[in-house]
């Protein structure tokens, strides 16, 4: 196994730790491990220190009994107990164990009615941002730099009307 | 406006009208709607559960529908006035164990109401009489979109609005109407339509809901699944059915008269007479007497005239509703000789059966008899009348 920090040696110091219920592995060469100060018992407050964000991967992601809701730290065995989740966050984190049985609950597995107008609003104006940085992006090639700069203005105006939108929401 | 006063008078929606209203006593449409992020409240925590209720009862008592609103917060209502609510519709028996952080905001003609922090962070319905699914949806859909541009509910772009309990995931809509329907029962059919309905993914249950038992021949159907189609494919489904099922009670109406009509003269007789003369009864044996005298006044046997006092009875006799008068807490027993009283004065004036009227005109009818309820709107008109 290689180091996960230089990805040159072999691993000789296998660190790991339980963040939010889930754990995180992280593999290294002593040297490696020196300079990041994993001798030092208080060096390694999180895997996410030594390797950035992100690069610690969960394992046993799946439908474990230990596995929590990093957003709310529902557990799969609160569900089975009473058959509510924990927020709505839940959804994908236990989306897995979820399917099949909102299978056999429902008529079909994918929401066909109503759509909250803010959210159709905000998607309507992606599309519109995405068009129009296409336009940009061509009108630069073009060398039409009179009209890139007003397209520009464009997407800033609608981009800053689309996070007032969202915006509203969280008040 | 205080909610004692909501509490001392009933519902715009329990009025006896509106159409088919004869076999649908009402309907109903809910939708449970959550904020996005924050833990559903029979996860979150008591002060997280505080600060989400701080969250989205100001919305909610500033929609225009709430101008004259009660708002009212469940550790504020003692155990009668929650079990009145329940009664009336107005909170489920769930909503009803809620203390702290939880609250209720209904409108004062009792169509509209809105639970803070049941099973979802709201659950938002309207009440109407009759056969009204549309009419219901429409209003409280129009409260949702309302609120939707104040609070951030939680929604997925593909499983749709997300709920505390997967049953409800996508529309998050529950719509169902209260049916009357003792011919079917009196004449064994009622198993059989119950079993047809489930079939096709559509609930029956109990005058409560689920798991209570089906007192007075009153039955509420409701949509089963809310993920997979539109809500307006849903109320179709469900008004489809309902239709029919009103139908089979039409039907099974007719042919008692014409091939049991002892049968059925007896039932109402004997109705007539107990609700008359008794002097206890508990809660179960009026709700079964009433919903033969409701059956009286639909086929000709009483005037029209007394048709709303029976309504009115069907609420009155509730356990919660004949205490909310007395000051202290009733006995059991105490409660059925004190509803006993309550329905002799109510019907004192009330008619004896017309029984020979109804038998003549059957016979005139020739056995195609007017339909109950082929005019919508129109109150009372008899089977068998011209």
């Amino acid at each position: 196994m290689l180091c996960d920090v230089c990805k040159v040696e072999t691993a000789s110091v296998f660190l790991t730790q339980i963040v939010e219920g889930k754990m995180q592995k992280v593999n290294m060469c002593e040297a490696c491990s020196k300079e990041k100060g994993v001798s030092d018992p208080t060096g390694f407050a999180l895997a996410d220190l030594l390797l950035g964000m992100g690069a610690a991967q969960p394992v046993e992601r799946s439908a474990a009994e230990g596995n929590r809701c990093p957003k709310c730290g529902f557990t799969h065995s609160e569900f089975t107990k009473t058959g509510r989740l924990g927020c709505s966050v839940c959804y994908s984190t236990f989306s897995e164990g979820l399917e099949g049985m909102l299978k056999g609950m429902h008529k079909g597995m994918r929401h066909t009615g109503k759509c909250p107008e803010r959210l159709q609003r905000s998607l309507a104006l992606e599309n519109e941002v995405r068009t129009l940085t296409q336009e940009l992006r061509s009108a630069v090639e073009g060398e039409r730099y009179e009209e890139a700069a007003a397209l520009r203005d464009k997407i800033k105006t609608l981009e800053s009307e689309n996070l007032k939108a969202a915006g509203a929401g969280e008040k | 406006m205080p909610t004692r006063n909501i509490l001392s008078k009933g519902g715009d929606w329990f009025g006896g009208e509106g159409p088919h209203h004869q076999i649908v006593v009402s309907s109903r449409v809910r939708l449970a709607r959550n904020l996005s992020g924050k833990p559903f409240p029979g996860w979150a925590k008591k002060v997280e559960r505080s600060a989400i209720l701080d969250l989205i009862r100001p919305q909610v008592e500033g929609l225009p529908e709430m101008s004259e609103a009660s708002s009212v917060s469940c550790q504020d209502l003692s155990a009668l006035e929650k079990q009145v609510l329940v009664e009336r519709h107005l909170i489920s028996r769930e909503h009803a164990a809620k203390g702290l952080g939880s609250a209720v905001v209904m409108n004062r003609r009792q169509t509209l109401s809105i639970m803070i922090n049941e099973e979802d962070h709201l659950r938002m319905q309207a009440l109407r009489s009759g056969l009204q699914l549309r009419a219901a949806f429409k209003a409280i859909n129009k409260v949702d979109t309302e609120l939707e541009e104040k609070l951030d509910f939680a929604f997925d772009s593909k499983l749709g609005y997300l709920t505390a309990c997967p049953s409800n995931v996508g529309t998050g809509m529950r719509a169902s109407a209260m049916l009357h329907v003792p011919a079917l029962v009196l004449s064994d059919q009622i198993n059989q339509v119950v079993q047809a309905v489930n079939k096709i993914g559509l609930a029956v249950r109990g005058l409560y809901g689920e798991g209570t038992e089906a007192l007075g021949n009153l039955f509420q159907i409701s949509n089963q699944t809310t993920l997979g189609e539109r809500e307006e494919e849903i109320l179709e489904r469900l008004q489809k059915v309902i239709l029919q099922v009103i139908e089979h009670e039409q039907n099974a109406r007719k042919t008692l008269l014409q091939n049991r009509p002892n049968t059925l003269l007896d039932h109402i007789g004997r109705s007539y007479g107990i609700l008359r003369h008794a002097y206890s009864m508990n809660s179960k044996e009026a709700l079964n007497l009433l919903s033969l005298a409701k059956l009286g006044c639909d086929l000709g046997f009483y005037p029209d005239n007394q048709r709303r006092a029976v309504d009115e009875l069907f609420m009155e006799t509730q356990p919660a509703h004949l205490q909310k008068g007395s000051q202290k807490k009733l006995a059991t027993e105490e409660r059925d000789i004190l509803r006993s009283d309550i329905i002799r004065k109510k019907l004192e004036t009330f008619s004896a059966p017309d029984v020979d009227g109804v038998m003549r005109r059957g016979k005139e009818g020739s056995g195609a008899p007017a339909d109950p309820d082929s005019a919508p709107g129109t109150r009372g008109q008899a089977p068998f009348s011209e």
